[in-house]
């Protein structure tokens, strides 16, 4: 049984204009373990999609419709302080930005024990132990003494491996990364990738990577999910959508990525962009950017159908 | 002990002191503080004179003049008043009064201004508009006023014979009443800033409740712009208690402070006893603007864009 199953989930955002649908009806699910990596423009949904997840919608969104699933149990609509208890316990989050994720006026090593003694029975002399042994996981030398440090004396990349930490302390089964390395240098993001994947695999910790960067996705996802407008285009493992994607968007979408091997003059880009989300076209929301767009796809929403070795919401896949 | 050694030496180590060590005018202005606290707080011991031992006095003393004047004596440096009463040991008392008012109120008003703007800040909506709509309306009247009026309400609530008992507690209350709103207006505009902070974030990711959140992550970031208004604003809490006691409102003649001191002697300003009155006020102006400049110091010390 998948650890995370979330179902046909909707996302609205009442405005004075009437109701934007920010997320319409998007369902994968997570199996223990794996990583999924979810893509996509700014806008399409993609970290919106990890907030609902974890009860943390900003006011005035909220969860319109569908389902959030884990371990099969409903947690969509629990109470806050039910929901408290899984968030930190079972899903742990990491944020974009390591130089605002940590409390400037405390120790880093507090906000370890902190989050531990929140969720797990634990002595203090306990926790501490624990909060200088993850700072040492992380790759962070001399445990010992860091754990009184401050964070202004920590570097971006040392900040996040705190994060990371941070995120991972508690043992939850599930951590939504909400693009981790995005404020990192480049030299340091995939030292910050290689860390998280070894250590969610250690622990077999399930992780939501939420990000734009595809390089990211390629090396350390097992499937991915594109999104488009608030709806997955196409989700699969992450060697077919790569090699061969199915949905036109992840093909302009890997048409767009430089590759090392293949020599190009230009990169291809997709023309136009993505549709405001009070002006979403019907039928795929797609259309108007499709290189292979005919009648159906402008009056009839596609769902995903099976396209080989994926699952792509086009017409050009119903058999 | 090694780690309080280590947090002392850090703190003298810190820009903190090494700014105040490169401002006279904050040294001079915490010297005159720190006379004005240890004269009010060792009074009973170093006082010259007893004022409030009726036995003592005698009525041949009254309106010695002071050393300043011609024929002054040590005895009184500052002179007596018109009971026979030394004016220095009667100054050293009332800072006492004054200074125990002031600082009494200002943490009340901390407190309440402090509690009410984190979570007029942090809940938002309709408690908000509530909360600083109250703080708003206030803040049109002068506080003196609203402190009159507290004082005034609360004295009425009061039978007679517990006034003079109750009387330091009721101008207290007034006094901090009357200064609350300042504290939740600033704390209530920080905490919005630091309420969508990542960190905040972070700490409802990790299952912390609301009440815990504004009070560990929330409060001590916030803190710092509260350390200053309570300085400035205990300058004008004394200031009000002495405006208060000089209108004859504030705490009973058994208890008399600088205000009650400044009034008494106000009555022998024109028949040529000046420094019963004189003094107190001048002990006054000095305290309340070393508070002050050191309010200013700190403030200036403690805001990152002005370094």
């Amino acid at each position: 049984m998948a650890l995370l199953d979330v179902e046909e989930l909707k996302v609205e955002f009442p405005t004075r204009r009437g109701v934007l649908r920010a997320i319409d009806g998007v369902s994968f699910g997570i199996e223990p373990g794996e990583v999924l990596g979810v893509v996509g423009e700014s806008g399409a949904g993609k970290s919106l999609t990890g907030a609902a997840i974890i009860g943390l919608l900003e006011p005035p969104g909220r969860i319109a419709g569908g389902r959030v699933l884990l371990d099969g149990k409903r947690i969509d609509n629990l109470p806050p302080a039910r929901m408290r208890e899984i968030r930190g316990r079972q899903i742990g989050a990491i944020f974009q930005d390591p130089l605002t994720t940590l409390d400037p006026v405390y120790p880093v090593g507090r906000q370890l024990t902190e989050t531990m003694q929140t969720h797990l029975k634990l002595s203090d002399a306990d926790a501490r132990r624990r909060a200088v042994a993850w700072l040492e996981r992380v790759g962070i030398p001399a445990g010992a003494q860091r754990v009184n440090a401050y964070p202004h004396e920590f570097s971006g990349g040392m900040r996040q491996r705190v994060v990371i930490a941070l995120a991972l302390c508690a043992e939850p089964r599930l951590v939504i990364a909400d693009e981790p390395t995005t404020a990192l240098d480049v030299s340091i993001q995939a030292q910050i990738i290689e860390l998280l994947k070894s250590l969610t695999r250690d622990h077999g910790t399930s992780v939501m990577l939420v990000t734009h960067d595809m390089g990211v996705i390629a090396e350390t996802a097992d499937r991915v999910a594109v999104m488009y407008a608030g709806r997955i285009a196409e989700i699969g493992p992450v060697r077919a959508v790569v090699k061969q994607p199915a949905h036109p968007y992840t093909e302009g979408l890997m048409g767009s990525i430089p590759w090392i091997e293949r020599k190009v003059e230009r990169l291809r880009q997709i023309d136009g962009a993505m549709p405001r989300l009070n002006a979403i076209p019907p039928g795929c929301a797609f259309n108007p950017r499709c290189p292979h767009v005919f009648d159906r796809c402008r009056v009839e929403r596609p769902d995903l159908l099976d396209a080989g070795a994926t699952r792509a919401a086009c017409w050009l896949h119903d058999a | 002990m090694r780690g309080a050694a280590r947090a002392l030496a850090r703190f003298a180590d810190s820009d903190f002191v090494y700014s105040f060590s490169r401002s006279p005018i904050a040294i001079l202005s915490l010297l005159v503080v720190a006379v004005c606290i240890l004269a009010a707080a060792l009074a009973p011991l170093i006082a010259p004179h007893d004022p409030f031992n009726l036995a003592s006095l005698n009525l041949m003393d009254s309106f010695r003049p002071p050393l300043l004047a011609a024929d002054g004596e040590w005895t009184y440096p500052l002179g007596t008043d018109d009971q026979g009463r030394d004016v220095l040991s009667g100054i050293m008392f009332g800072m006492r009064i004054s200074l125990l008012v002031g600082v009494a109120s200002i943490v009340f008003a901390s407190v309440v201004g402090v509690a009410i703007g984190l979570v007029a800040g942090y809940a938002g909506g309709t408690v908000d508009a509530v909360l600083m709509r109250v703080a708003d309306i206030q803040l049109t009247f002068p506080a003196i006023l609203i402190a009159l009026l507290v004082d005034g309400v609360v004295r009425a609530a009061l039978p007679k014979d517990m006034h003079e008992a109750l009387g330091i507690y009721v101008i207290i209350l007034a006094i901090g009443i009357a200064r609350w709103p300042q504290f939740a207006r600033t704390v209530r505009g920080s905490t919005l800033v630091e309420r969508n902070r990542d960190y905040v974030m972070a700490a409802r990711v990790i299952g912390l409740s609301r009440a815990r959140i504004m009070a560990t992550h929330i409060l001590p970031n916030v803190l710092g712009p509260v350390l200053v208004i309570a300085t400035l604003t205990l300058g004008l809490a004394i200031l009000d208690e002495a405006t208060l006691s000089f209108l004859g409102v504030g705490l009973p003649v058994t208890q008399p402070s600088l205000g009650t001191l400044i009034r008494i002697g106000n009555d022998f300003l024109f028949s040529g006893e000046w420094w019963v009155t004189i003094f107190p006020g001048v002990a006054l102006v000095l305290m309340v603007l070393s508070i002050n400049l050191l309010g200013d110091w700190l403030r200036d010390a403690l805001n990152p864009r002005l370094r």
